[in-house]
């Protein structure tokens, strides 16, 4: 008894004391406890994001549509709008292959929600965006080549 | 928290489209500042849009998505005059609520 609440007054120490001296920030201190998926916006790239997603190899599918321009003038804001045609459509993942953490968005759709989401992110650099579409517990994915003239994580 | 969402919320025949501008910083943790210093990460992680008591969409966010983030999408399920909920919670713990009328 003793013995746990030493242990539990050490390591919140210990973590404050990281977070204090820099070591670990706040927020990572915070962040480890958020039901938010940390593995998943931790992994480089296509199929590492969906095996922390859940899921085995993607199979390409033509069934999913990207919208995004070609070349994006200002990496820092990039609309990238998904639609997907499959059916049960569950979830909508979008990922940047060349930024540090490929996963940029996850968009989870109940039923009764269209399969179609936009939004805006940043790209580091010219890269291939990817879109990962969960259906029926299976994962579908497509690219499209984005040109970024200047890149969107500050230089 | 910041400044207040902007939502727009309109009944289609397809369904209700729903736009919505969020005010965040969404630092992505790897830049510097004029110091030096790495500005730390600071981003929203999860966005949950809601209409009578349902749950609509679910997002979950990396720093990756840009500065004062903008969301669009289309769902069936609720119509004019009925309420939206959006509400986003940041890695910092922070949150902000906003509701609109579906019009």
């Amino acid at each position: 008894m003793n013995e746990q609440r030493r242990n539990i007054v050490k390591s919140s120490a210990i973590l404050g004391l990281m977070a204090a001296a820099g070591l670990l920030s706040i927020e990572q201190a915070q962040a480890q406890s958020a039901d938010w998926n940390k593995a998943a916006f931790d992994t480089k790239d296509l199929a590492g994001t969906v095996k922390a997603l859940g899921g085995d190899a993607p199979t390409q599918s033509a069934e999913i549509a990207i919208t995004a321009p070609d070349i994006a003038e200002n990496g820092a804001v990039v609309p990238v709008g998904v639609t997907s045609k499959i059916p049960n459509t569950q979830a909508v993942y979008i990922l940047v292959e060349k930024n540090p953490n490929a996963l940029a968005a996850g968009f989870n759709l109940p039923a009764g929600t269209e399969p179609t989401v936009s939004t805006r992110i940043k790209m580091g650099q010219t890269s291939n965006v990817h879109a990962v579409v969960k259906a029926d517990n299976k994962f579908y994915y497509t690219t499209k080549e984005v040109k970024v003239t200047l890149g969107g994580c500050g230089g | 928290m910041a400044d207040p969402m902007r939502i727009r919320a309109t009944s289609t025949p397809d369904g209700v489209d729903v736009r919505v501008l969020m005010s965040h910083e969404m630092e992505t943790g790897q830049r510097r500042d004029g110091g030096g210093q790495l500005v730390p990460a600071h981003f929203i992680q999860t966005v949950k849009v809601s209409c009578k008591g349902k749950t609509v969409l679910d997002a979950l966010w990396g720093p990756a998505v840009s500065k004062n983030p903008y969301l669009q999408f289309k769902f069936k399920g609720c119509d004019k005059g009925d309420e939206l909920t959006v509400t986003w919670t940041d890695n910092k713990g922070d949150s902000r609520t906003d509701k609109v009328v579906i019009a």
